[in-house]
């Protein structure tokens, strides 16, 4: 296990894979996921699983349980509006490994069932100016610590929880678009018409019951649909979609208190000494809007920016059936 | 007959006429289609509207803006001239008043079309969290809407007890004048109690105009955006709507006094004078344009640089000049002479001023829209622009009609001069023994 660039060590204890694993199910553990929070659900009868670094371990049957959809996890409006305690939620999305493979904007559009025609989750094609070198940018809600969204907020309806993440409440959204106007990263949606979602919900056997904390499942006409960093996921100890459909590990995502990060390959990374090492930053930070997604320098990049043009689609970023 | 009643059959409603009629008709009809438009919109949703993401705000919001904007002079016009205590202004206070009136009553509900969840507006009051501008434009707008009723209810008292007797043989129109004129007799004590509340309400609707227009320009100068971040927006949303409230006063009081035929009363005078306010009004708003556009010129940064670019070389920038020139320069140019204060040339710049405010209000909100910090990728090409669709037109036409509408009608039934502050001061006014009317 390599233990430079603030790599975590991990032995392959159970216990210890459990507490640092909240995160890790995502890529090595892919039809079942850990649920740490019903450890009391003895069987008795043991099963081999993957941990993140590829090592396997025996566990109780009774501590997983089968991939269902977030329903089974949803919670009350109150305790979505306050968010997990002790928790603040960051992600790192680094630049340099980004080659617009967009398996995290397909994941995202199927798991939140997008169906309009703007994705919550865009890889723009970026430039700064002529002198310098383009590169893939992927751009999600910045979850910010100074949300300009929430402060414009008529209705309370877009709110910030205790956790860092900024959720919307569509059964409250009076449909203002004020938000959107106050957001400067463009990165929320406004469902202009019906979202027609019932194909897109019936590929994935998935019967809608709003949650904020589900953002999409379903739509609302006339109120506002943006990334939700997915605490439907995080509550069953999963990454969200993007984080680890990612085939190049570009994003990682973790607790900031635990000062740890993880991505799609489970690998774990101490949060300060990343962005210390690799010269981390945030979008626009100048505007004092204090984003929860750190952004790494596209230094030193491991594909040439051009083999990302083959996926690129100036007016798509919902891609249609057929 | 004695001057003091040819007085008032002169000045008391009438029934309409011909052109009257069918211009309430016409009025009536769009505002009908704007209704079916509008019900279209909420079945199929706002995807009738040719906004999308980049351009949430459209012709809806810049719309409300100018409605915000003619409320503005209007009403604060009205109490300035009545603070002033100038004796020209009687025949033109309850027009501003009107205008003012029907303009805010609009604003409330052109903000209600471009909700995604009108059903949801009670939300506002159950929900409403006092760090959002739309909070504090639904505080200042209800105000306004009610400091403005007063203003134009509370001096029409005498009016209406005037009107109720003077209605007599038709008893329900007297009944009616009589129910809002709210038993007045003209008594010593009815005097004191009504110019102390005219007192008031003059005092009060300054600084809520002021703050309206300033809230309405917050809306704006709240977000990060490009051309809607400047700490100058404030005043100049107040100058603007300095401008454009002068301009559709004197619009309206040219058509109304070629219709009542009411040259005794509005006399060139009024025109010259309402010409050389609309002059100070506009050289005050060049201005604070010169501040908003000029300035950022010198020092933009390059995201500031294109959106400049394209109000002055770009896009946008016929209609630009056409706003800038017609409504800022010609008038300066046109009405510092004498001649151009007389009522046709006057009138036909108001109206020239009054339609180049409606648009500078939707250069204000569109082309900010289309320079946001992120480029615009993976949307459909036709989000890259915006211009109103059928809907919209049909909508905004529709609540502009319903404006004039409601102007319309209370021409249509109150006295547009007041009746008895004209008879006091041409000294005919007549009352029984107990100084009544």
């Amino acid at each position: 296990m390599k233990n430079k660039k603030g790599l975590i060590k991990q032995d392959s204890g159970r216990r210890k894979f459990l507490k640092m694993g909240i995160f890790a199910s995502g890529a090595a553990v892919t039809a079942v996921g850990l649920n740490v929070f019903a450890d009391d659900k003895t069987t008795g009868e043991k099963v081999k699983v993957m941990t993140t670094d590829g090592k396997t371990v025996e566990v109780d049957s009774g501590s997983l349980e089968k991939e269902s959809c977030c329903n089974s996890h949803a919670v009350s409006n109150k305790e979505a509006r306050e968010g997990m305690p002790g928790k603040k939620f960051v992600m790192v999305v680094d630049l340099s490994r980004c080659r617009n493979a967009l398996k995290c904007q397909d994941s995202c559009n199927k798991n939140h069932f997008i169906t309009g025609h703007n994705a919550w989750l865009k890889v723009y094609n970026m430039r700064e100016s002529a002198d310098t070198a383009p590169y893939w940018m992927p751009m999600m809600c910045q979850h910010c610590d100074e949300p300009a969204c929430v402060t414009v907020c008529p209705v309370d309806a877009t709110f910030k929880r205790r956790d860092g993440i900024v959720l919307i409440d569509n059964e409250r959204c009076i449909g203002c678009r004020f938000c959107m106007a106050a957001c400067p990263y463009s990165t929320r949606i406004f469902n202009w018409s019906e979202p027609d979602q019932k194909a897109a919900m019936e590929a994935v056997d998935h019967s809608p019951k709003y949650s904020p904390e589900h953002a999409g499942s379903p739509s609302i006409k006339g109120t506002v649909d943006k990334c939700d960093f997915c605490p439907h996921m995080t509550r069953q100890g999963k990454l969200p979609h993007c984080v680890s459909a990612c085939p190049n590990d570009v994003f990682l995502y973790g607790d900031a208190y635990e000062d740890t990060v993880t991505n799609g390959s489970g690998q774990s990374y101490r949060l300060s000494k990343l962005l210390e090492d690799k010269a981390g930053y945030r979008y626009l930070d100048r505007l004092g809007t204090h984003p929860s997604v750190y952004y790494l320098p596209p230094a030193e990049r491991s594909d040439d920016f051009v083999d990302g043009l083959e996926n690129y689609t100036e007016f798509e970023s919902v891609r249609k059936p057929e | 007959m004695s001057k003091y009643d040819e007085l008032i059959v002169e000045l008391a409603p009438r029934k309409f006429q011909r052109y009257g009629k069918i211009w309430t008709t016409g009025l009536i009809i769009v505002v009908i289609l704007g209704i079916i438009a509008y019900i279209d919109q909420i079945i199929k949703g706002q995807e009738v509207t040719n906004m999308r993401d980049y351009v949430l705000w459209g012709v809806y919001i810049s719309n409300f803006v100018f409605f915000v904007a003619i409320s503005f002079v209007g009403s604060l016009g009205a109490a300035i001239l009545r603070l002033t205590k100038k004796a020209w202004r009687t025949p033109l206070v309850r027009i501003a008043e009107i205008i003012a009136f029907a303009a805010i009553i609009m604003a409330g509900l052109t903000i209600i079309l471009d909700m995604g969840r009108p059903d949801r507006l009670l939300n506002l009051f159950i929900h409403g969290r006092l760090q959002s501008p739309i909070t504090w434009d639904v505080i200042i707008i209800t105000t306004y809407i009610a400091i403005s009723l007063l203003i134009l209810y509370i001096p029409l008292l005498p009016d209406l007890a005037i009107l109720s007797k003077y209605f007599k043989g038709k008893t329900w129109l007297s009944k009616w004048y009589g129910f809002f004129s709210l038993k007045w007799t003209g008594s010593k004590k009815q005097w004191e109690i009504q110019s102390k509340s005219i007192q008031i309400v003059a005092v009060l609707i300054i600084p809520v105009a002021l703050i309206l227009q300033t809230v309405d320009a917050w809306l704006f100068s709240t977000t990060y955006r490009i051309g809607w971040d400047s700490t100058n927006f404030g005043p100049y949303f107040i100058a603007g709507a300095f401008v454009v409230g002068t301009g559709g006063l004197i619009s309206v009081m040219y058509v109304l006094r070629k219709a009542y035929h009411l040259e005794n009363h509005i006399t060139n005078m009024h025109f010259d004078k309402m010409g050389r306010l609309l002059v100070f009004a506009c050289l005050v708003y060049l201005y604070f344009n010169i501040n908003e556009y000029l300035l950022p010129a010198f020092t933009a940064p390059k995201a500031e640089t294109e959106h400049l670019d394209e109000l002055f070389t770009g896009l946008y920038a016929p209609l630009f000049w056409f706003v800038t020139i017609g409504g800022l320069i010609l008038p300066i140019l046109i009405l510092i002479f004498p001649k151009g204060r007389k009522p046709l040339p006057l009138f036909i710049i108001a109206l020239l001023v009054v339609v180049t405010s409606w648009w500078k209000r939707y250069l204000i909100v569109v082309p900010s829209l289309l320079h946001p910090f992120m480029p615009m990728q993976g949307v459909p090409e036709s989000w890259h622009s915006y211009f109103p669709s059928l809907h919209e037109w049909a909508i905004v036409s529709g609540t502009l009609a319903m404006a004039l509408l409601i102007i319309t009608i209370l021409v249509r039934y109150l006295p547009i001069i007041p009746i008895y502050r004209t008879a006091k001061e041409q000294g005919i006014l007549e009352t029984d023994k107990e100084g009544q009317l």
